[in-house]
């Protein structure tokens, strides 16, 4: 006892810390993996380690260069890879996955300060970027337990057949067993993960409900297959993995539900009329950038407060 | 009614059964003239004085403040500036006890015959809220508004702290008696006595106590810090919100600490003022942890002996609860009327901050709804109209945002280096 540490209280430690949570949504993600590298094929596997690894080398060299310390023990970088992995086709070649790491790590989170400042999803920013710029490669879809043949078979993703004779059943949407990127076809396996995000008060389940529940009520006043429209695409795992970001979604519960309201409406709209097959990725990032107005206008009510005194002085 | 955020906190009344152990007059006690909220007294005695227990040694004309008395019987030694854990400098008065422990001519009960002499009489005692914050009594006491509730705060939320749970198990006729008394002084229909659900002895006592007098409530608070904290626990246990700018007079209720009005009872009984109190010694550091009766002056390190600390591996030492308390700088420094605890430990969080991930767990517990990381942003840019719209103000530095930050951000530290920013009216 040489000298005593004097600081601030609370003195209490509590042991959540940003890793712990990082790596619990890692655990929550395993399921929809597993089911790619069994739906797809092996290639999934060096697929999202590149994605994973160029993401944890963006950030690193980043951070170095930027003379700021180093994160990669967050865990966040590897998030972001493997988030970044299950939206894109098995087939996609390595180096436009090191394109989409580079965007989501250096240019939508590192350029805009890191961990928590970036105001889009960095995985669904990358995922828009090489759609638009790779529009092929993105969209070769392999047919589940196809991958054992050298030129896979494409096949298209289930939305674009919905209401046609060629309409995937509803077991086989709800287990993955159909085209699509990685780790967005398996429902079953997202909710899983995103269950136990829930469970562990990792997430708060207002946004996926109010996301998954406006575009299966907007789907059925328009009359198309509701079920077919929320089990089909990207829904579940945008819901669960993506319109839940803390970064760039508002805080408060109120905001949450906000934002994934604006999510399935605009979703239904993109895929009701727009000539993408598919909404969500678009959906999330518009929602993305409203989220400061959506916060602004969602605060909690403090007790006792006052309104605020609009002429002061 | 909605019920008010909270967090679960491990309780660790590792003492809530160890009866309450007499510190034996130490050697020395030095006694500081601030120890209250309030304006610290001028010291009334000078060095070379022979000083009586319960003598009045410190008093001031301010009337936001309590007089200061000796709890020991000797002489006064030296008279020095001392600097509290506040940061606020006053005199310290140093007395060497002679060990006969002479009760002063002074002691005698008080004559009360009205409100006026009653709350004359609370001044006297030198009284003032014994959880912690130090609030001067008398001042509480004597509310501009009309009240029609009292409660009684033994919700001692705060883990290791168990020092009003032994007052309400060894005394509890003590806590009993003052509530009649305060409330047929200051003409209050009804009392509640509030105590958090991690005490199920005392609520059972007082619940039979109770039984057959309809002016006192018990009630059973949820274990969910902070429900000690005044509009928590007005709020808990009235439904009732103290506004913003408000006091809880205005709301119609009085808030006392559970061990204050137990010592004003004793105190109109006996005319012994407030020189003596009970304390949790605990934490990782102390070979055995007690709650120990002393008298105010005793340096911290003797009790922390009389505990059997391991001295040398103390790295941190609170006075007060782990969530609230107050990081002591100098192992000297002495018991004074609100040290509810004193926590001693061989470690301390050396996390590194790191960024806001903005997950919402501080929005989530903060029991007044308030914002920490808005808050905390808009502390970096210094916008003070943000920050007023964000009610900083409001803040009552709980520590929950802090506690559950994944990031190790000190946000109950920001928010009282923001509520600095904005000017006072």
């Amino acid at each position: 006892m040489d000298k005593l540490i004097v600081s601030p209280s609370p003195h209490d430690e509590n042991y959540t810390k940003t890793t712990n949570i990082m790596l619990n949504v890692i655990i929550a993600l395993l399921p929809a993996w597993g089911a790619a590298v069994y739906f797809f094929g092996l290639r999934v596997i060096p697929l999202t380690a590149v994605c994973i690894g160029s993401c944890i080398f963006f950030e690193y060299v980043c951070r170095t260069m930027m003379k700021r310390s180093n994160t990669i023990g967050d865990l966040s970088a590897v998030v972001t890879g493997l988030i970044l992995a299950m939206n894109l086709p098995s087939t996609l070649p390595y180096w436009m996955a090191v394109i989409g790491s580079f965007v989501a790590i250096v240019i939508v989170k590192q350029l805009f300060g890191g961990l928590g400042q970036n105001f889009a999803n960095p995985a669904i920013t990358a995922r828009i970027v090489l759609m638009i710029s790779f529009p092929a490669a993105m969209t070769k879809w392999v047919e589940p337990f196809t991958h054992t043949d050298l030129d896979a078979i494409s096949s298209a993703t289930p939305l674009p057949l919905a209401g046609t004779d060629n309409a995937v059943s509803y077991l086989d949407l709800f287990l993955g067993k159909t085209g699509g990127c990685l780790g967005e076809t398996c429902a079953l396996a997202l909710l899983i993960g995103g269950l136990y995000l829930a469970a562990r008060k990792i997430i708060s389940l207002a946004a996926p409900l109010s996301f998954i529940g406006s575009l299966f009520i907007l789907s059925w006043i328009s009359s198309s297959d509701p079920v077919y429209q929320i089990l089909a695409g990207g829904v579940f795992l945008g819901a669960f993995f993506m319109a839940t970001d803390y970064a760039t979604t508002p805080i408060t519960t109120k905001g949450k539900i906000v934002f994934g309201l604006g999510c399935g409406i605009i979703t239904f709209i993109i895929r009701r009329f727009g000539s993408y097959p598919e909404g969500v990725s678009f959906s999330i990032l518009l929602m993305n950038v409203l989220t400061p107005y959506i916060e602004q206008l969602t605060r909690t009510k403090v007790l006792g407060a006052k309104e605020a005194e609009k002429n002061e002085g | 009614m909605k019920k008010l955020n909270g967090i679960k906190l491990k309780h660790r009344k590792n003492t809530e059964n160890s009866s309450t152990v007499d510190f034996p007059v130490p050697s020395k006690v030095t006694i500081p003239m601030s120890m209250t909220m309030g304006a610290p007294c001028q010291p009334l005695v000078k060095v070379g004085d022979t000083v009586a227990v319960g003598q009045m040694i410190g008093d001031t004309d301010a009337a936001f403040s309590a007089p200061v008395h000796s709890g020991v019987s000797g002489k006064v030694t030296a008279i020095s500036d001392y600097r509290n854990a506040m940061g606020i400098v006053c005199k310290m008065i140093e007395i060497e006890t002679d060990g006969l422990q002479t009760v002063s001519d002074e002691v005698k009960p008080p004559v009360v015959t009205d409100k006026e002499s009653f709350v004359k009489a609370v001044r006297q005692s030198g009284a003032c809220g014994l959880g912690g914050a130090g609030f001067p009594t008398h001042i509480k006491l004597n509310p501009k508004a009309d009240i029609d509730t009292l409660i009684i705060n033994a919700a001692e939320c705060e883990p290791y702290i168990t020092a009003d749970y032994r007052e309400m198990i060894e005394n509890p006729q003590d806590i009993i008696n003052g509530i009649n008394m305060v409330k047929s002084q200051l003409g209050i229909k009804s009392a509640k006595l509030a105590i958090e659900a991690n005490k199920p002895e005392a609520i059972r006592n007082f619940t039979a106590m109770a039984e057959n007098d309809d002016t006192i409530d018990i009630i059973t608070l949820p274990s969910a810090y902070p429900q000690g904290a005044e509009k928590v626990i007005i709020y808990n246990s009235t439904g009732r919100i103290v506004n913003e700018g408000s006091l809880p007079a205005d709301a119609g209720v009085i808030v006392m600490n559970v061990s204050t009005v137990a010592f004003l009872y004793r105190y109109m009984q006996t005319g012994m003022p407030l020189v003596t109190r009970r304390l949790t010694i605990d934490g990782n550091a102390v070979g055995e942890p007690k709650n120990v009766r002393t008298v105010i002056g005793t340096s911290f390190k003797e009790l922390l002996e009389f505990c059997k600390a391991d001295i040398p591996s103390i790295k941190k030492l609170i006075a007060g609860g782990p969530m609230m308390g107050m990081s002591v700088p100098d192992i000297n420094m002495p018991v004074v009327k609100t040290s509810n605890a004193l926590l001693a430990f061989n470690h301390y969080d050396e996390r590194k901050t790191s960024n806001c991930i903005r997950c919402g767990r501080c929005v989530r517990v903060c029991p007044l709804g308030l914002m920490p990381a808005d808050i905390d942003r808009a502390y970096k840019i210094r916008n003070i109209e943000e920050l007023k719209q964000l009610k900083v103000m409001l803040c009552m530095n709980c520590g929950s945002c802090t506690y559950v930050c994944p990031a190790n951000r000190k946000l109950a530290e920001t928010n009282q280096l923001a509520k600095a920013l904005i000017p006072r009216k």
